[in-house]
């Protein structure tokens, strides 16, 4: 039975290091810790300086997202026991400038999510006075998949296109995007399509599915981006073909 | 932004992020990666498909004559070798589009989306009695 089990963390300091290195830690083994228990240990008892984010520790706040052998995780959600007894490799995710060992700067997804308006836009908002805007399940059910989004960036981390392209806007946001253009009481489609219907957007999108693989709340963003495709050359052949366009 | 250099020149209001470069094998690193570009140059053993049997049905529209040369052509030792490799491709091509089409298309039938196992064996089907009628064409005498 082992009782303890190693960690290989990638440290940076950006006042003392011209690279990342990896630094190895021994914490006790227990089935019922994940990873991000073995870092607040190794916080805790072996080197407070030790940076990293985290807050909810149940896969709600999406901060606590890392690479794991090289797989993007949640280390809230992944568990040490499958990894036993060889060593596990934790680094910061992938295609973000990395700030302090385990923290990315994540100021250019924030960016780009602001910018595809993720919210409900209304051609007129109704007085408060008149109520809520009344949804049925059914309309609930469309995009529901996608407002389960986390913003943990995992799927940024797992996308070559975004690696390669630092302009893509991303999984993410072009399935949040997609989340409200879904939604039955939002109206600004036409307000989200100009910054959508982009090289650097959708059209950058080369389905390579991994955005999906990993993403820990199956929201399914390569499939969000494919639809959007989809919608965006139907619009196209109604505004070409068409005399009254498609709009 | 900065990147790292080998000297760090840290302060306080300039962080110094440290960026990583994508490696140029990039898509040697994971099976998933490696499988997406095996698809992506796929479409050119897709095109060679039809190319050649575009210049197929051209040859047979100039004559006996034309087609016994194209099938010449078609003998040669190296054609064959691409031809093989080609059909892997577009067979590889095929299995992955079939298995992507359920992602890119929402169906709704009575407001329930149709799962997509039954939209990308619909694909199948379909690709089958294509290939059922093109074999009876082919093998009826």
């Amino acid at each position: 039975m082992v009782d303890t089990i190693h960690l290989e963390i990638s440290r940076y300091s950006p006042e003392k290091d011209a690279a990342p290195y990896f630094e190895s830690f021994e914490v006790p083994f227990r089935k019922d810790w994940v990873i991000l228990d073995a870092l607040n240990y190794i916080k805790d008892k072996k080197d407070g300086s030790l940076t990293y984010r985290w807050s909810c520790r149940m896969g709600i706040c999406g901060s606590c997202g890392m690479l794991v052998n090289g797989e993007p995780k949640l280390t809230c959600a992944t568990f040490l026991a499958d990894y036993a007894p060889a060593p596990v490799r934790v680094e910061p995710l992938r295609n973000f400038p990395v700030v302090r060992d385990l923290v990315i700067a994540m100021t250019d997804f924030m960016r780009k999510l602001q910018r595809m308006k993720p919210w409900l836009i209304r051609n007129e908002e109704k007085p408060l006075s008149e109520g809520e805007y009344l949804q049925t399940p059914e309309q609930l059910d469309v995009y529901k998949q996608y407002s389960m989004c986390i913003n943990c960036m995992l799927c940024y981390a797992a996308c070559p296109v975004y690696g390669l392209d630092p302009l893509f806007a991303g999984p993410a946001a072009i399935a949040l995007a997609q989340r409200y253009n879904l939604d039955s009481r939002d109206e600004g489609a036409k307000d989200r399509f100009p910054v959508l219907s982009q090289h650097d957007a959708i059209w950058g999108c080369t389905f390579v599915g991994e955005c999906t693989r990993v993403c820990p709340k199956h929201v399914d963003p390569a499939g969000a981006i494919q639809q959007y495709k989809l919608t965006a050359a139907l619009d196209w052949f109604k505004s070409v073909l068409l005399p009254w366009g498609g709009k | 932004m900065k990147s790292a250099s080998a000297t760090p020149a840290y302060t306080l209001n300039h962080p110094r992020w440290y960026r990583k470069r994508v490696s140029t094998y990039w898509w040697l690193q994971r099976w998933e990666y490696l499988r997406f570009v095996l698809r992506e140059v796929s479409s050119a053993f897709v095109a060679f498909f039809v190319v050649t049997t575009l210049a197929q049905l051209y040859a047979l529209s100039r004559g006996p004559e034309a087609y016994a040369g194209f099938q010449q052509w078609l003998k040669n030792p190296f054609v064959i070798a691409l031809n093989v490799v080609s059909f892997f491709f577009v067979v590889f091509h095929s299995i992955t589009w079939f298995s992507l089409s359920a992602r890119a298309m929402v169906v709704r039938i009575g407001g329930k989306r149709v799962p997509g196992a039954l939209i990308s064996s619909s694909n199948y089907a379909a690709w089958l009695v294509v290939s059922a009628v093109i074999a009876w064409f082919l093998l009826r005498g």
